[in-house]
C-alpha cells in the first residue's frame, strides 16, 4: 500500500510539472514583446522597460531562460505566490474569495447527486426492466447528452425568469436558496452517471453466489438488499463520486458563470472574456493541482474500500 | 464537456435489456426467418436486434436530417442568416420567420440551419481525425506489446488525466487568428488531440484479441509481414468497434465545439454555431426568449441524436447481451 501510494505520488508530480510546463509554454512563449503587451498601446520608457526586464528576469534569452522563468513560475506557485491579474489584484486573493462559494455550490451538488441518484439507481437496479427503469435509462441518457449550455440557460430561464421558482442569478454572497438551482444542474451530470453506476452494480450484485446464500437462509428481502447488496455495490459509486468532487470544484465553467456566481468557475469564465492571461494561467494550474490530488486519493480510497484490490 | 467520458464510462452494457436477457424471443423468430445451416454473422445479429428498436430509426432519422441540413441548409431556410436590420430586432414571427428575429434582427431560425454546418464539420472531422490516431496508437501497442504498449499506455494514462475543457481552453487561447478557416481548424485539431484516448484503448483491446486468433497464426506462418497482418487481418476487425465509440464522440465533440464556442474561444463571428448564439440569446433572455431556445434545441437534439445511435449500436453488437 505504501509503495503503491508512493508511486501514484510519483507519477502525479511528473503529471504536475508536465501539465504546468504545456500550460506555461503555450501562454507565455514565443510571444512578440511581453512588455510590450503589458503596456498595451502606451509607450514604454527605459527605465521601465529595464525594470521590467530585471524583475521577470527577460535578459535571459534561448530555451536555458525559458527554463529559468518557468522554474521561477513554478517556485512562486509553490510559494502560493500565483502572481497579479492584468488589472493588479492578487491572484491568490480572487481564488481565496471565490473558493467558499465553489466549495458551497459543490456540496449542494454532490448532495443531489447521492440523494436522487443513489436512491433511484438502487430502486432501478432491484426492479431491473420495469417501466421505473426503463424511464431513468432513457431519462439519464437525455441529461447525459444535453450539454451544460442548454441546460444552464434553459433552467435559468425556465425556473428562474418565466416560473420565479428560484432566483435566476446568485449574484455576490449567494445564500443557500439561490445556489440551489445551479447545484441541481450542476449535480444533473453527474446524478446520471451515478444512477447509471448503482444500477448495473446492484443488477450485477444481486445475481451473486452470497445473495443466493443470503436468501436460503431465509433473510428478509430489505435485509439482503440494505446490508448485503448495498456495501458491495457502492464502491464503485463511491469512488466515482470522489472523482467527481474534484471535477466540481472548478469544473463549473458554465455554471457559474451562467447563474452569475462568483466561484473560481466563474473567474476563469470573466478571465477568458476579457483576455486575463495571467489570471487564466494561475487559475488552470491550481484547478489542475486540484484535480490530480482528487484522483489520487480517489486511487488510494479504492484500495481501502474494497480490500480485494491489491495495487502491489 | 466531459459528455464523452461520462457516457462512455457510465454506460452499462445490460441497458435496455429485456429480463429473459434472451436474443431470440419468440415474437422474433417468426418475423425474420434465416436459411437453416447458414450461420448468422454478429452483422446480421447486430442488423436484427437494432431494427427492432424505435431509438435506433428516431437517432438515425435526426442525424439524417441534421446532415442534410448541414450539407443543403437552403432547402430548409430560404432566409438569408447574414440578412440582419436592427429594425427587426425581437420581432415576432412571420412568414420567412417561423421563430422570429433575434436581439441583431437576425432570422432565428435560419441562422439555427445554418448554424449545423460548423457544428457537424468540427463533430466529423475531429472524429475522424481521433479515429486516426486512436487507429494508430492502438493499433501499434495493442499489436506489437512489450515496451512500445508500455509506453503507449502510459501516454494515453496521462491524456486521460488532463480536464479537456480546461486544456482546450489553454490550446485555443493561443489562437490569435481570427480567421473562419484557421478557427475551425484549431477547434477540430485541439479536440482530436486531447479526445483520442478512449477510442485509443477500445482499438488497443480488440487488437489484442484479434491478434491471437487463429488466423492471424495461419497468416504469419505463411509468411504474411506485419504491416499485411495489421492492414488485411486486423484491422477490419477493430474497426467496427472503434466506429461506435467515435459516434458517441461524435456527439461529444459538437456539444464540445458549441461550449467553446460558447466561451468565446472557439468559432467566432462571422461563422455561424449554436454555441455563439446559445451565448448570444442568454444575455437576451428577458426580452425574447425564442433566440435562446431554439439554437440549444437544435444543439441538444443533435448530440443526442449521436450519442443515442452510438449507443443502440454498441448494445447491438455487444455478443454478451445475447
Amino acid at each position: 500500500m505504501v509503495r503503491f501510494i508512493l508511486r501514484r505520488l510519483l507519477q502525479m508530480v511528473l503529471a504536475f510539472f508536465g501539465t504546468t510546463l504545456i500550460v506555461y509554454a503555450l501562454m507565455f512563449a514565443g510571444q512578440g514583446d511581453p512588455i510590450q503587451a503589458l503596456a498595451g498601446e502606451r509607450p514604454v520608457t527605459e527605465a521601465q522597460r529595464a525594470y521590467l526586464t530585471e524583475k521577470f528576469h527577460l535578459d535571459r534569452t534561448g530555451i536555458d531562460g525559458f527554463f529559468y522563468r518557468y522554474f521561477d513560475y513554478i517556485r512562486n506557485l509553490l510559494q502560493g505566490d500565483l502572481g497579479e491579474s492584468l488589472t493588479g489584484r492578487q491572484i491568490g486573493d480572487i481564488l481565496a474569495a471565490a473558493w467558499p462559494v465553489t466549495i458551497k455550490l459543490a456540496l449542494i451538488a454532490m448532495t443531489v447527486t447521492v440523494l436522487v441518484g443513489v436512491t433511484a439507481g438502487v430502486l432501478a437496479g432491484i426492479r431491473r426492466a420495469s417501466i421505473f427503469d426503463n424511464s431513468t435509462l432513457l431519462l439519464t441518457l437525455v441529461v447525459l447528452a444535453v450539454p451544460t449550455i442548454v441546460l444552464a440557460p434553459i433552467a435559468q430561464y425556465l425556473l428562474g425568469v418565466r416560473w420565479q421558482l428560484f432566483p435566476p442569478t446568485a449574484g455576490a454572497d449567494p445564500d443557500f436558496y439561490a445556489l440551489l438551482l445551479p447545484g441541481i444542474v450542476l449535480g444533473s451530470l453527474s446524478l446520471a452517471t451515478a444512477l447509471r453506476l448503482t444500477r448495473t452494480s446492484v443488477a450485477e450484485n444481486l445475481r451473486a453466489d452470497y445473495v443466493r446464500t443470503a436468501r436460503s437462509k431465509g433473510l428478509v428481502k430489505r435485509r439482503i438488499v440494505g446490508i448485503h447488496v448495498l456495501r458491495n455495490s457502492l464502491i464503485p459509486v463511491v469512488t466515482f463520486l470522489g472523482v467527481e468532487l474534484g471535477n466540481l470544484m472548478g469544473g463549473a465553467i458554465i455554471t457559474e458563470g451562467v447563474f452569475n456566481i462568483p466561484g473560481v468557475g466563474f473567474n476563469l469564465f470573466r478571465a477568458i472574456r476579457t483576455e486575463d492571461g495571467p489570471l487564466v494561467v494561475g487559475i488552470v494550474s491550481v484547478l489542475v493541482v486540484v484535480y490530480l490530488i482528487a484522483n489520487l486519493v480517489v486511487d488510494v480510497l479504492y484500495a481501502v474500500l474494497d480490500p480485494r484490490i491489491r495495487y502491489e | 464537456m466531459s459528455d464523452f467520458q461520462t457516457v462512455a464510462g457510465a454506460e452499462d452494457p445490460n441497458a435496455r435489456r429485456g429480463p429473459s436477457g434472451e436474443p431470440n424471443a419468440p415474437n422474433q423468430v417468426g418475423g425474420t426467418s434465416v436459411t437453416p445451416g447458414r450461420p448468422r454473422s454478429l452483422a446480421g445479429d447486430a442488423w436484427r436486434d437494432l431494427r427492432r428498436k424505435p431509438i435506433f430509426w428516431i437517432s438515425s432519422a435526426l442525424v439524417l436530417v441534421v446532415t442534410a441540413m448541414a450539407a443543403v441548409p437552403a432547402l430548409f431556410s430560404s432566409a438569408d442568416p447574414a440578412d440582419c436590420l436592427l429594425s427587426r430586432q425581437h420581432a415576432g414571427p412571420s412568414g420567412g420567420a417561423i421563430f422570429g428575429y433575434d436581439f441583431q434582427g437576425c432570422n432565428t431560425y435560419a441562422r439555427a440551419v445554418y448554424g449545423a454546418r460548423a457544428s457537424l464539420l468540427v463533430g466529423a472531422l475531429s472524429a475522424l481525425l481521433t479515429g486516426l490516431i486512436a487507429l494508430t496508437v492502438g493499433m501499434l501497442a495493442g499489436y506489437f506489446g512489450r515496451w512500445i504498449d508500455a509506453i503507449l499506455s502510459r501516454v494515453i494514462d496521462i491524456v486521460l488525466g488532463i480536464p479537456l475543457l480546461l486544456a482546450a481552453i489553454v490550446l485555443l487561447k493561443r489562437v490569435a487568428s481570427d480567421s473562419a478557416t484557421i478557427r475551425i481548424a484549431a477547434v477540430i485539431f485541439v479536440l482530436a488531440v486531447l479526445g483520442w484516448t478512449t477510442t485509443a484503448r477500445v482499438v488497443r483491446s480488440s487488437v489484442i484479441t484479434a491478434k491471437e486468433q487463429d488466423y492471424v497464426s495461419a497468416a504469419r506462418m505463411l509468411g504474411a509481414s506485419n504491416s499485411r497482418i495489421m492492414w488485411r487481418h486486423i484491422l477490419p476487425n477493430t474497426l467496427a468497434p472503434a466506429i461506435v465509440v467515435l459516434t458517441i464522440a461524435l456527439g461529444s465533440f459538437i456539444a464540445a465545439e458549441a461550449t467553446l464556442s460558447f466561451l468565446g474561444i472557439g468559432l467566432k463571428e462571422p461563422t455561424i454555431s449554436w454555441g455563439i448564439d446559445i451565448n448570444n440569446g442568454r444575455v437576451h433572455m428577458r426580452e425574447s426568449a425564442t433566440p435562446l431556445i431554439v439554437p440549444s434545441t437544435f444543439l441538444a437534439l443533435t448530440v443526442l441524436a449521436f450519442i443515442m445511435l452510438g449507443d443502440a449500436i454498441r448494445d447491438a453488437f455487444d455478443p454478451k447481451l445475447r
